[in-house]
């Protein structure tokens, strides 16, 4: 028990998004309303943002604007220091993340849209009963 | 420098900004522009194919920037072949469907057509690209355009169907983007090549086994290997069919392509079969797939339905086939991606024929398909037979490698999986055949039902006889494919 909670503490964003994660894969998979399932989906995608987002910060640096700026002459004569900025790269690709995310949940809740004007219900075990009577019918 | 990796997977993109603004103007136009940016994309696939077949693999820099920081095109002879069929497909599709497209959903046709290329130019990207971030934007957008079109297929369960696969699907983009985020953090780089490269000093290292884990689960949901693949049969039974026609053959196979990518060229063969043991567990997986799905198969009553199911057995035939961890079984696997993206395509251009004419697909509205459509069936015969694995069709060849490889791996249980299933699928297509042939059309109330002729329009049965003449020439030529690109890329 003493070793693992130092290893908690240390690598605690990991923790973080993996507890995050299960959180939006439990909604997903046990909620019956189809809404509460695509926020269990937001949720669960947000968590790997912002693992990603974590993963880019260092300790003690600062956001990565170098100094004097375009064509000045103090950005070229200092030593720039990797180690003084955070790592933008992560950052950046979860913007593209975002983007990818947000128009999941748009195409997913138009779906929504659509199945709630065909069956007047989003609960799961209801659809299924409709869904099957239809089938009966015809 | 030569452009044509760019204007491969560019020209379908701005085609789909061309035929959307086209659409204000006049509806038809918007296929006319697909039509034209599709040709142009498969006229570009196969320049690209002979350039990499006589100089070797060409790399493009998005933008003019080097890699790793740029993007990079990386085209070797595997994507290059993968590309020729993508868009080779898409292009004959367009031909094909569009007569479905009219009957199914005409009033949306336009915007059909834009997700239509979109979804293609999502397709050649993943192929395309050498950047493991760039792949899971494309593999994103691929999944964004056929949820929607999935949901523009049949009105009361489609977007049910969608719906579920779009759970599905973002878990399984969420954990291959998850394995990218770890090998970035071992390796600082997201470019394949350079990747691999890092990952030669630190194959021991956990992070490297956890986002090699999280990458290869990611693209076993997408690609619909059993027991991850609930949503393929109801998501391509319900989608329209012009759609489902270019989905089935090609979204799982540019997956299990993805997969082969990964293991070859990022992981490494030696890492994957040497260091990790993982590879028994694997094959087990395949062979439960292909028996898993060639016996549900045989308990669907719709033959859309059981055509999804054969999907999900012919992934366990690639997925087994490349974790024999032998280059015979490999060969296998990589010839399959072609043959079995022909023979779906094929099959599945048949069951448009069928619905275009008939409107049901249930087994019991099949009743004397042979004397009404015989055209068609005799497609959709030799691609059954193919799949079957008959020579000189191409399913024997692709099938006779991966049995080899399995003997050669002493992996016994997969060859005898391969032979059970071609068993049950010669079952599965002659119940078909039977029906289609012995039973007299119930329906319509003719005189002498028999006799009549209503045949499919002429494109659809040119788009089928063509894709047909290229299942046995793949089968007459898999010695020549096989020499002349999967054993020099294997090397």
């Amino acid at each position: 028990m003493s070793d693992i909670l130092p290893l908690i503490v240390a690598k605690y964003n990991f923790w973080l998004y993996i507890i995050l994660m299960m959180i939006g894969l439990y909604a997903m998979i046990a909620k019956n309303n189809l809404m509460k399932k695509l926020v269990g989906m937001n949720i669960f995608q947000t968590a790997i943002i912002l693992f990603y987002v974590s993963i880019g910060y260092k300790h003690g640096a600062t956001i990565p604007i170098i100094q004097g700026g375009h064509g000045g002459h103090s950005a070229h004569d200092a030593v720039i220091h990797a180690a003084d900025y955070i790592n933008p790269l992560p950052h950046v690709l979860m913007l593209t993340a975002i983007v990818v995310s947000v128009a999941t949940f748009g195409v997913a809740m138009a779906l929504c849209v659509r199945i709630y004007q065909r069956y007047q219900t989003l609960e799961e075990d209801e659809l299924r009963m409709r869904v099957s009577e239809r089938i009966t019918h015809e | 420098m030569n452009n044509m990796p760019a204007i491969l997977v560019l020209a379908p993109l701005l085609g789909a900004f061309f035929a959307c603004l086209a659409a204000w103007i006049q509806k038809q136009l918007s296929y006319y522009i697909a039509l034209a940016a599709m040709a142009v994309s498969c006229f570009a696939a196969v320049s690209v194919l002979t350039d990499v077949i006589t100089s070797g693999t060409m790399q493009y820099r998005m933008a003019g920037w080097a890699p790793p920081m740029g993007i990079e095109l990386r085209i070797d002879l595997l994507n290059a072949m993968v590309l020729v069929l993508i868009s080779a497909i898409a292009f004959v599709n367009l031909v094909a469907s569009v007569k479905n497209v009219e009957q199914e959903i005409s009033d949306r046709a336009p915007s059909f057509y834009v997700m239509y290329l979109l979804f293609v130019v999502g397709l050649l990207g993943v192929t395309a690209t050498g950047d493991l971030f760039n792949l899971y934007v494309l593999i994103e957008i691929t999944s964004l355009t056929s949820y929607t079109l999935i949901a523009l297929g049949d009105k009361d369960r489609a977007p049910l169907a969608a719906l579920n696969y779009i759970f599905i699907g973002v878990i399984g983009a969420s954990f291959y983007l998850l394995g990218v985020g770890y090998l970035y953090i071992t390796t600082g780089s997201l470019n394949m090549a350079d990747v691999a490269v890092i990952l030669k000093g630190i194959q021991g290292s956990s992070a490297v086994l956890t986002a090699f884990i999280l990458c290869i689960l990611g693209v076993w949901i997408k690609m619909a290997l059993f027991p991850l693949h609930v949503w393929l049969p109801n998501a391509y039974a319900f989608a329209p069919v012009g759609f489902a026609r270019v989905v089935a053959p090609l979204m799982t196979k540019v997956m299990v392509y993805v997969m082969v990518r990964l293991m070859v060229t990022v992981f490494g063969l030696e890492y994957i079969f040497e260091t990790l043991n993982l590879a028994d567990a694997v094959v087990w997986l395949a062979v439960t797939a292909i028996l898993a799905g060639a016996f549900t198969a045989l308990f669907q009553k719709d033959l859309k339905k059981m055509l999804a199911y054969i999907i999900v057995c012919e992934i366990g035939y690639m997925v087994g086939g490349a974790w024999l961890g032998n280059s015979l079984g490999m060969t296998g696997a990589i010839l399959h991606i072609l043959n079995d993206g022909l023979m779906t395509f094929a099959l599945f251009l048949a069951v448009g024929n069928i619905i275009y004419m008939r409107r049901q697909t249930a087994f019991s509205d099949l009743s004397g398909l042979f004397a009404a459509m015989p055209w068609t069936m005799a497609g959709f015969v030799l691609a059954g037979l193919s799949i079957i694995g008959v020579p000189p069709t191409c399913g024997f060849f692709s099938k006779w490698y991966l049995v080899l490889g399995a003997f050669e791996a002493g992996a016994y249980h997969f060859a005898a999986a391969l032979i059970i299933s071609s068993l049950v699928c010669a079952v599965l297509f002659f119940k078909v055949f039977e029906i289609c042939f012995f039973e007299a059309d119930s329906g319509a109330g003719d005189h002498n039902p028999a006799k009549v002729i209503t045949e499919a329009p002429v494109s659809m049965l040119a788009s089928l006889g063509l894709v047909s003449v290229a299942i046995i020439a793949a089968g007459i030529y898999a010695g020549t494919i096989v020499d002349t690109i999967i054993l020099p890329f294997l090397q």
